[in-house]
């Protein structure tokens, strides 16, 4: 199959991407989340899971969190490219919520077959999920978990998962005498521990999962059949996040440039601040292009699916990591600061730019893809 | 090519059937002379009949000036010009060597002629008879336009012309020549006429085209002296101190962000010819040893590729974006970035090329060991005319910061 020149990005697309846009800007504005989410300042701090529940709801009503649900369970089937609209929307807003979890876990929970039916219906009906497919050393390789399952029970620690205090369900990979086989488990199962881990970003909470002899019933027993069908479509969501924030870092910048006088010039005149802050616009359209690019692959053209996904998060890490660095740089000495909002984008950014593979990661995919595997 | 053939509306469809079908039997055969990598290294009358030939015949077929009226020679067609692009392409046809002509002089005359001069210029200029160069650059006005002082001095109805314009591809072959000149010296900007100008019927009169010697070896471009050449006032293009805004429509196209699409065609596969792309990088690299294996074996090389790749990928997938008007936040944004990218992507894939040949990249045209006979080398050196003329990439940037970012101009 080939892609639609459109990327399949239609009009209901853009009304919801326009709706998401005008929602998140009447809604929560970067003052309110800096008061929010901003409060501690110490780098000693625990991280705090403070985000709007209420607005949350309100998303769910709207039906953002099962935009990406099959019909056959409830949900709208809206195809990946429209759902990266909504993703882009969420970055620029960087609202803290559930939404990048619940949908991450649709589209594995989607590739699951009949056994994830079940899963998905609870998530059409509102509830939240996140991965919890990651080992200690934060390996990105699908079967590299850190949690066993011996005769239906969960034994092990999942590390790095993202939202875990927001969420109602996880989505749990576990070795088994066969193989890897994925689990859904309610977070206040018996046995589940949430652990926090105190981080960077302000705008996410992420924790270790400790499981004790957790009974749970398998939604696939080829994990990473079902795993490897849906990253690309994880990579991409990222990846359009990714976009969003930047795009907000740009604008932000560009604002101040604009403003703030120096050398009887506001600091846009100078050569030194302009094109670095044009190589970020430019790195900004590559990383979109590629998303909306690869977006359309997942919902028509599979077989290229993860070929263009690995581009769009390779593109997006570097966006992440030049953004911030630019925004952060080109404000100057306020931008060093905790009271300027640029901090909050910027921590956002670079837990953005390592999760679900970095760069450098994605382009060793991506040349296995496009080279093949070396000698 | 059918993933844009869905999109085509009715009258599109049509054309690119007709289109698939005339390619089908009427592509060029191989030329027996040595294509340069473009129509702007055309050495020899050899190369030009060559492809002045092809342009003609897709002329005659009704693939080049799809898109203007018929008035004027054109197709009368809406939004067909890219289709045939996209055919011409699919089919690997040869490049069209009016190159200037169909990208930048037809838009403007197109633009801001009088009908009678444009009825007279685009048919033969469209099918290729007459090859047109652009006089902008001087030796004292590159990045900085503006400043050109080449000059037109009134006489009657008409203008007698000095100057020296610089860097003028084609002009050794060119019968017309798109002119920015100064009427007024007291107003930089509104002090500029444009015109068009027969050069080739005034050689040896008012009129000296010497050949310049590019960085590669190759020429190609050229120097052009004006000594009391007379111009008749019927060749100037608008108003009188409205050169400014005419180069600005030439500007535009030559930047690839113009409405009107130039005809393209390309992609003939020969041994002489040869694209700067990732997908020849990779080969290159599979064919290169590098400590007893492939250099596309090596990590570091395998992501300087990627890099490349995702670069390549990007400018391609926003250059379909750019007709998405859903997603996209300022209509120039993503066509201003054309040109800039294309020839910065270029450049780093030529410089990545070299590292991959080792030593043997100082082997040249000249050299049989030469890996892919040289040409690698010699694309890089290319690269920096295409990062150069047109706009620098420093005054792209300056003309992205400034009109889509909103930021104070630069000096």
């Amino acid at each position: 199959m080939t892609q639609p020149d459109n990327f399949g990005f239609g009009e209901e697309a853009a009304l919801l991407k326009d709706s998401a846009r005008k929602f998140f800007a009447d809604n929560f504005t970067t003052d309110k989340l800096h008061r929010m989410v901003a409060s501690d300042h110490r780098p000693e701090r625990i991280s705090a899971c403070a985000w709007d529940r209420d607005l949350w709801q309100q998303m769910v009503k709207l039906g953002w969190a099962s935009l990406a649900v099959p019909e056959s369970a409830g949900g709208l089937a809206m195809p990946l490219a429209a759902v990266a609209g909504l993703a882009e929307e969420l970055g620029r807003a960087a609202f803290p919520c559930p939404l990048l979890g619940s949908l991450n876990a649709t589209y594995v929970l989607s590739a699951c077959g009949s056994d994830g039916e079940a899963a998905l219906t609870e998530i059409a009906e509102g509830l939240t999920a996140t991965l919890a497919i990651t080992n200690a050393e934060g390996s990105w390789g699908l079967a590299d978990t850190g949690v066993d399952s011996t005769g239906g029970r969960l034994n092990g620690t999942a590390y790095f998962v993202q939202d875990a205090r927001k969420v109602d369900r996880l989505l749990v990979s576990a070795r088994t005498t066969k193989g890897l086989s994925l689990y859904w488990v309610a977070t206040d199962a018996a046995g589940v521990t949430i652990t926090p881990d105190a981080i960077v970003d302000l705008t996410r909470d992420q924790a270790h999962v400790i499981f004790e002899n957790v009974q749970a019933q398998a939604v696939s027993n080829n994990g990473v059949a079902a795993l490897s069908d849906a990253m690309p479509a994880i990579w991409t969501l990222l990846a359009a996040d990714i976009t969003g924030a930047a795009e907000w870092q740009l604008q932000a910048t560009v604002e101040y440039a604009g403003t703030r006088q120096q050398f009887e010039h506001s600091l846009g005149f100078f050569q030194a601040v302009k094109h670095p802050l044009v190589d970020v616009m430019i790195q900004i359209d590559q990383c979109k292009s590629l998303v909306y690019n690869a977006a359309c692959a997942f919902d028509t053209q599979p077989q290229r699916a993860a070929e263009f996904a690995h581009m769009a998060k390779g593109s997006a890490s570097e966006c992440a990591a030049f953004a911030s660095s630019r925004s952060v740089q080109s404000h100057g000495g306020i931008g060093f600061t905790w009271e300027c909002f640029i901090h909050l984008y910027f921590k956002r950014q670079k837990h953005s730019q390592l999760l679900w593979g970095d760069a450098a990661w994605h382009r060793a995919q991506l040349a296995n893809i496009i080279i093949g595997t070396a000698a | 090519m059918s993933e844009n053939a869905r999109q085509d509306s009715s009258e599109q469809a049509e054309f690119r059937h007709y289109c698939r079908q005339w390619l089908a039997s009427h592509k060029p055969e191989e030329p027996s002379v040595r294509l340069p990598l473009s129509p702007l290294e055309i050495m020899t009358e050899e190369q030009l009949s060559y492809l002045q030939g092809w342009q003609r015949s897709a002329y005659d077929a009704g693939l080049v000036g799809c898109d203007y009226p018929v008035a004027v020679g054109g197709g009368g067609r809406t939004d067909c010009q890219r289709i045939a692009n996209d055919e011409m392409i699919a089919a690997r046809t040869p490049f069209m060597p009016n190159v200037i002509g169909l990208g930048m002089a037809a838009p403007t005359v197109f633009h801001h002629a009088q009908e009678a001069l444009k009825e007279r210029l685009l048919p033969r200029l469209f099918s290729g008879e007459d090859i047109w160069c652009q006089g902008f650059s001087e030796p004292g006005a590159g990045s900085d336009l503006a400043s050109v002082q080449t000059f037109a001095e009134r006489k009657g109805d008409k203008w007698i012309i000095n100057g020296h314009k610089v860097w003028t591809s084609l002009a050794h072959f060119a019968e017309w020549m798109i002119l920015l000149l100064r009427t007024d010296r007291s107003h930089k900007y509104d002090g500029l006429s444009y015109f068009v100008v027969p050069i080739r019927a005034a050689l040896g009169q008012g009129v000296t085209v010497q050949p310049l010697i590019k960085i590669t070896g190759e020429t190609g471009f050229n120097e052009v002296i004006f000594e009391n050449l007379e111009v008749d006032d019927g060749y100037r293009l608008d108003e009188l101190g409205k050169g400014w805004q005419v180069a600005m429509t030439t500007l535009l196209h030559e930047r690839g962000a113009g409405e009107l699409q130039t005809p393209r065609s390309g992609g003939m596969k020969s041994k002489a010819t040869h694209s700067t792309n990732t997908a020849n990088l990779i080969e290159l690299a599979r064919v290169t040893s590098r400590n007893g294996k492939p250099a596309a074996d090596d990590p570091l090389i395998r992501d300087r590729i990627m890099q490349l790749v995702i670069r390549e990928a990007g400018l391609g997938q926003n250059q379909r974006r750019a007709r998405v008007s859903a997603l996209q936040d300022h209509p120039a944004r993503l066509l201003l970035q054309n040109k800039l990218l294309a020839s910065e992507i270029a450049q780093a894939i030529g410089a990545t090329a070299m590292e991959v040949e080792g030593a043997s990249a100082s082997l040249y045209l000249g050299d049989d060991n030469a890996p892919a006979g040289g040409q690698w080398p010699m694309a890089y050196m290319n690269s920096y005319g295409m990062t150069i003329a047109a706009g620098t990439s420093e005054v792209q940037r300056n003309i992205l910061g400034e009109r889509v970012l909103g930021l104070a101009k630069s000096k």
